[in-house]
């Protein structure tokens, strides 16, 4: 279950916005945090508070492999986001790593920048409180549930 | 071909996929563990990939034949930091017995390198923590950029999980236009469907035109399959990609990479089945440019005419190539940089950096006023080596034009073929090739 207030983003956010190319040079994860979403909205890192949702249209993620994208949004406190789709490799990154990631074109659409949101993962379902809406998402494929229930791609493999 | 091949009919991909697991059949939409035959890593996705396996504490990578290390992007090192991460490598190379690790004066563009050392052979299943991993789709692999994760978890097992994509085909016909590359074909492509119009989906490229498109060309398309959301881009093997496999392993054995393989060629059975089928005339394709901010902008040339630069970039892994290079020089022989503007010309690999200076090709880029600089991935994503100003503008012969991409958030990047990067850099803006010739 994550609970927090929403920052909204459009379409095709991709990851020299999420964590620019000049900040790469380091895997410290409190300085890829300090410049998550840098070149979308400079004050983000700034303004993004532990439990935070973030909300985008569709392909979010898409561009680089760079896994430093989904680790800064992850450090920055943020504890889900919530887009129309995503783009493969950050998909698959955020899996890897723990960072719980929800399509659902509806709430995508109807969710506003500030409204307070709740998602339970376990039932598939998104609460808008603000707004007194509901969404469903389709689960996460067993598969995938089996990385996320392990708390990553390398927990999983450590239990091997 | 196998036994477990002939039961149904399949997609190159889908051939090569299930060739790579112990199942009998594969659909799909199936999640599947494969084992890969390279995973390839460099300075900015390798070392979250030795943090986390080294966490693991093993004392052995899976296998050291098959892990590739380059330092490209910010290498040569552009400051302390990006040192240290070259170090991080180059220790863990040496720590594992790794051979595939090439140091600055040895390396190149990972994705130039790879093919040209000929560490990648046709059937192979290829993982790489770099976005333009699907690069290598050219030789009839099947091929697709990973996170650091994936990589460290790869080291350690050998393997990697899938979502077995659906395949969409691209059908080329009709006879190229000139001054129309592979770059050209698949920013088309990427205008007509989309930064997502291939999300998850394997893009096979065939046709009369690709069966006779050089290989350089089908690097330059297959590299930018991720540019339309694509997981790898692919190209049946042919006695062209037979070619250049056999001269490549010739050459990376001369530089001590000694592959033993010959590749396994596949081809998409009669009765495959793909999402998607697009067509294209290419007799109606021109040279064209994607304007900012996404790869999908797509424009002909002649309709940006009026746009001036400031930078011109020949280079990148979707254009690093030697006869990009000969394209590029072919319009800047004799002629000049216009006054106003920087040239910057990148080689892919040292190869194709001596190559260019045998046939005078680096003359050619100096005397006209350009730059001339060692293989980095550099300007491309913003690293170094030219990067832009607050409102500047740059035509690349690069893959990615997004926000703030090779530099300020308030400059701007252009993305087009050698040919027009070159005729651009001579007028001073977005100019077409006949212009200068």
């Amino acid at each position: 279950m994550h609970k927090g207030k929403v920052h909204k983003f459009g379409d095709d956010v991709n990851t020299d916005e999420i964590i620019p190319a000049r900040y790469l040079n380091t895997t410290d994860r409190g300085e890829l945090a300090s410049h998550c979403m840098e070149d979308a909205d400079p004050r983000f890192a700034k303004k993004v508070k532990p439990g935070d949702i973030m909300v985008a249209g569709k392909n979010f993620g898409c561009g680089s492999s760079r896994e430093h994208a989904p680790i800064a949004i992850k450090a920055a406190g943020v504890s889900c986001v919530i887009a129309e789709s995503f783009a493969r490799i950050f998909s698959r990154n955020s899996i890897n790593i723990g960072l719980p990631i929800i399509e659902s074109p509806e709430a995508s659409e109807r969710i506003k920048n500030g409204d307070i949101v709740s998602v339970d993962t376990v039932k598939g379902s998104i609460k808008n409180i603000t707004r007194k809406e509901k969404y469903a998402f389709e689960k996460y494929p067993p598969f995938m549930r089996k990385i996320i229930k392990a708390g990553g791609l390398m927990e999983k493999i450590k239990r091997r | 071909m196998t036994k477990k091949t002939n039961s149904m009919p399949y997609t190159i991909t889908e051939k090569i996929l299930l060739r790579h697991t112990k199942l009998k059949t594969i659909h799909p939409g199936e999640f599947i563990n494969a084992k890969v035959d390279i995973c390839l890593g460099n300075d900015i996705t390798a070392p979250f990939a030795i943090e986390e396996f080294e966490k693991l504490n093993l004392r052995d990578v899976f296998d050291k034949k098959k892990i590739v290390l380059v330092p490209d992007h910010f290498a040569p090192a552009k400051d302390m930091k990006s040192a240290n991460q070259c170090k991080i490598l180059a220790n863990f190379a040496k720590k594992h017995g790794i051979k595939n690790y090439f140091e600055v004066g040895r390396m190149g563009i990972e994705h130039v390198l790879l093919p040209e050392m000929g560490l990648v052979v046709p059937g192979d299943a290829v993982i790489g923590a770099d976005s333009h991993t699907c690069t290598y789709g050219a030789l009839g692999a099947f091929s697709a950029g990973v996170g650091s994760t994936d990589l460290a978890a790869a080291y350690a097992t050998g393997e990697c999980w899938f979502k077995v994509p659906e395949s969409i085909k691209f059908i080329f016909s009709g006879r190229l236009n000139k001054w129309v590359g592979g770059k050209d074909l698949i920013l088309h492509t990427i205008g007509d469907i989309g930064v997502d119009g291939a999300l998850y989906k394997a893009m096979e490229f065939c046709g009369p035109v690709i069966e006779i498109l050089p290989m350089d060309d089908r690097l330059a398309m297959c590299n930018m399959a991720i540019e339309a959301g694509g997981k790898s881009g692919i190209i049946a093997p042919d006695k062209i990609t037979k070619k250049f496999v056999k001269e490549a392993l010739t050459f990376g054995k001369k530089h001590g990479v000694g592959q033993n393989r010959r590749g396994r060629f596949y081809l998409s059975d009669p009765g495959a089945k793909y999402s998607k089928v697009y067509e294209y005339d290419v007799r109606k394709i021109e040279p064209v440019v994607a304007c900012p901010n996404l790869p999908s902008n797509v424009r002909p040339v002649k309709q940006l005419k009026g746009i001036s630069i400031n930078q011109a970039v020949i280079g990148s892994c979707t254009n690093g190539r030697i006869s990009d290079l000969r394209l590029a020089a072919r319009i800047l022989r004799g002629k000049k940089v216009n006054s106003a503007v920087r040239l910057i010309v990148i080689p892919g690999t040292q190869a194709v950096y001596l190559q260019a200076v045998r046939e005078g090709l680096a003359k050619i880029f100096v005397e006209a006023g350009g730059v001339f600089s060692t293989p980095t991935c550099g300007p491309c994503l913003g690293g170094h080596v030219g990067i832009l100003a607050e409102g500047e503008r740059a035509i690349s012969t690069t893959n990615r034009n997004f926000i703030g991409r090779m530099g300020h958030v308030k400059s701007e990047v252009y993305l087009s073929n050698p040919a027009v990067a070159a005729a651009s850099a001579i007028k001073g803006r977005i100019a077409h090739p006949e212009e200068v010739l």
